[in-house]
């Protein structure tokens, strides 16, 4: 009688299978496993660029040799075997795209399984898609709409050889190469990623939004985002992938760096959904991220995430408040099911005066899953009058999973004002049965417990994205009643 | 509507159902008075589902259906409510949106599509005329932040969204004031109908003077152990629980 049992249960999630879990198959053009010198010169040489970038990748290279991969998260993997990975992989595909229509069937098939068919997105939303197919995008649309106002939107790849200026100018200048061992990686070997540029006071009029996809077995992923917002624009900028299942662990390691000039304003969403591996954690992929953003006076950067995928996670999205009056934000909800891992949270250094910062972060922990939150708030001494708001809530919903809060803060100055606040719960099972004797299911009582619990956050999504979020919430805890 | 056979429940090997008979037909009223461990909130529970009672004995028909066989949300969904004694909080899910999904449940069980949103907001406006819950209180978390009063009539709204066969009130007229009293019993009143049963559950005799039972029972030990009219309510109010419980054991 009634509804099933705690064992039945985990028993019913550790059987769910993971539902974007397919392949496309696509020829690809990919160099040996390894690393080295050798690899690095085939890369910049295929993607055709300029020296200093190769003396760039090169000197990241030299700096990545010497570092060592960081042991103080808070967990526990196989480090990847860096040489048995390959570092290149291409799309047979060379010929130049003027519309969809020229774009591989097979690749429009994939994304309508992914739910983002782009004629449906360019139709009814407005959305500009530059679609991440491994490593060479293969569709970018409305790139003539943005491109009356200047904006620019397309491949790194792309802008390195068309704006060469502007890349040079930014590329590393807030995730120095030798900034982790991660990030050193990156630099050495990206083969892809996003850049794009908003001019002065213009207010990019549609949601900005890559998907990323990791599809070829065995290849790292690399990815790198480049965004500059001018002085007084606007841009939000969405960011959400979903990966095949694997059986063996695919390492991705990206940079993201974010550029607010003076009175400018990024809103970057992620909704992320890499393969978190089987039931026993085998396979899924291994997510090493690297995202920061910095701000200049009067400016602003809000990060949002909604972490729900990949095997092991550690993201810690930033901003340095370099100019007076600056703000920063970090709104994320990360769930954690079966054997996955997860170590995010943020960073706020606030450097300049009356800049202000808020972190709202929602971790849920299922199975055997460990969640970790860890957060930096530094107050530097010229930033006086700064303030940050920390709330950091954790909700189990098993007894086997865990949940962890590391909250640093340094405040070097007197006149600064930090609030932190934490919690963690049990999810209720007076609130499940409540649920059930209204005549709402077990599975939709989770979802509504959950959806409610990481409300804060999931309102800061753009309307479709959040509709996509609730969805992926509930999607990944299924059968999770602790 | 409702006919409980020699039903027997324990949690965690000790018993606390022992042997309970109770009928309840269509459109009748039935209170259940006893002293407080007596073994009526467990009454509620395990009519409503609960996993953590064992059912060790005894047979339930619920309008021809055997309700010990459905699990939590089909017996919500074929028609039975459970007034909480205390009703929970569940943050960061708005009434409404709690109510439609409630709703549309059961809509989905007996075969319809789910109710239109225009349709929905007019019900919703409609059901909490009857217990005075305004706008603000709708639109919050579910009881969250809620008084006392303002839960229990958050419960009786939503039973009237709802509309049981059989609604089950555990200790409603616990924490009310007087005013608060007269609201839910009013929204109940209201909600009196042949087709649909009630089963009131109380410690005392006051809840009982605004709504009018057909038939009071008195639980001791597990087991009903006297039935009469409304004036037996009043009969326990004067006298206490201590004759009827010196009466079971002699």
């Amino acid at each position: 009688m009634a509804y099933d049992g705690k064992d039945k249960i985990l028993e019913d999630v550790t059987a769910k299978a993971y539902e974007f879990g397919f392949t496309t198959d696509i020829e690809s053009d990919k160099a040996p496993p390894g690393l080295s010198e050798e690899i690095i010169r085939f890369i910049s040489d295929k993607k055709n660029e300029p020296e200093w970038l190769l003396k760039w990748r090169l000197a990241a290279y030299e700096v990545w040799k010497e570092m060592e991969e960081p042991e103080w998260p808070h967990l526990s993997y196989n480090k990847p075997d860096y040489q048995g990975i390959s570092y290149y992989a291409a799309p047979k595909q060379k010929k130049e795209l003027g519309s969809l229509d020229e774009v591989d069937p097979e690749l429009l098939r994939t994304m309508e399984k992914l739910g983002i068919s782009i004629q449906e997105q360019k139709r009814l939303s407005g959305v500009a898609v530059d679609f991440v197919m491994d490593s060479v995008s293969v569709a970018t649309s409305f790139k003539a709409k943005l491109g009356e106002l200047g904006i620019i939107f397309c491949s790194l790849g792309e802008a390195v050889q068309e704006h060469p200026e502007l890349v040079k100018k930014y590329l590393g200048s807030i995730v120095p190469t030798k900034d982790n061992y991660f990030a050193a990686l990156n630099s050495a070997v990206f083969t892809e990623g996003s850049f794009c540029y908003i001019p002065k006071g213009v207010r990019c009029p549609m949601e900005l939004s890559t998907y990323f996809r990791i599809n070829e077995s065995g290849t790292g992923q690399f990815e790198r985002t480049l965004l500059v917002a001018d002085k007084g624009s606007y841009v939000s900028y969405l960011e959400g992938c979903t990966a095949p299942q694997r059986d063996e662990n695919q390492l991705h390691a990206a940079v993201v760096e974010l550029i607010a000039l003076d009175e400018a304003e990024i809103k970057y969403s992620t909704v992320q959904n890499w393969y978190p591996g089987d039931a026993q954690g085998k396979g899924g992929v291994y997510n090493f991220v690297t995202k920061r953003g910095i701000c200049h006076e009067r400016s602003k950067i809000s990060w949002t995430q909604v972490e729900t995928g990949s095997a092991v996670t550690w993201k810690y999205p930033s901003c340095i408040l370099k100019g007076d009056h600056s703000i920063g934000e970090f709104y994320s909800v990360a769930v954690t099911n079966n054997a996955q891992q997860a170590d995010t949270g943020t960073k706020m250094i606030h450097l300049g005066r009356n800049t202000r910062s808020t972190i709202i972060s929602k971790g849920i922990s299922s199975g055997r899953s460990q969640n970790s939150y860890r957060g930096l708030v530094q107050i530097m001494p010229s930033a006086e009058n700064a303030r940050n708001f920390s709330q950091c809530d954790s909700l189990l919903m098993t007894d086997t999973s865990g949940a962890h809060t590391f909250p640093y803060i340094e405040v070097k100055n007197p006149s600064a004002k930090v609030e932190h606040e934490a919690t963690t719960s049990k999810i209720g099972e007076d609130q499940i049965f409540y649920c059930l004797q209204r005549g709402i299911d077990a599975e939709q009582a989770i979802s509504l417990i959950v959806n409610g619990y990481a409300k804060d956050v999931l309102n800061q999504l753009p309307m479709e994205f959040a509709v996509e979020a609730r969805k992926l919430l509930a999607v990944s805890l299924e059968g999770s009643v602790g | 509507m409702l006919k409980i056979n020699q039903l027997k429940a324990s949690v965690e090997d000790t018993p606390i159902l022992k042997g309970l008979d109770l009928h309840i037909g269509p459109g009748e009223v039935h209170a259940i008075m006893g002293p407080n461990g007596s073994g009526k909130s467990t009454l509620a529970s395990v009519l409503a589902g609960r996993e953590e009672y064992g059912i060790t004995g005894g047979t339930v028909d619920f309008d021809g259906q055997d309700l010990l066989d459905m699990d939590a949300t089909e017996r919500a969904r074929s028609g039975l409510f459970l007034a909480f004694q205390y009703p929970v909080e569940i943050p960061g899910v708005s009434n409404i949106n709690f109510m439609r999904a409630a709703l549309n449940g059961k809509r989905e069980h007996a075969g319809l599509d789910p109710i239109a949103a225009k349709d929905f907001l007019n019900l919703v406006k409609e059901k909490a005329s009857l217990v005075e819950l305004d706008g603000k209180l709708r639109d919050r978390s579910v009881n969250e932040g809620f008084s006392g009063g303002e839960k229990k009539r958050n419960e009786i709204f939503q039973m009237a969204m709802l509309e049981p066969k059989l609604a089950i009130l555990d200790e409603t007229d616990s924490g009310l004031d007087i005013d608060a009293l007269r609201i839910v019993a009013n929204g109940v009143n209201s909600m009196r109908s042949p087709e649909r049963s009630f089963l009131v559950i109380t410690h005392y005799q006051r809840l009982l003077d605004y709504i009018v039972p057909d038939f009071v029972h008195v639980l001791v030990d597990g087991k009903i152990v006297r039935t009469g009219g409304k004036e037996l309510a009043l009969e326990l109010e004067e006298r206490g629980y201590d004759w009827i419980k010196e009466g079971v054991v002699s």
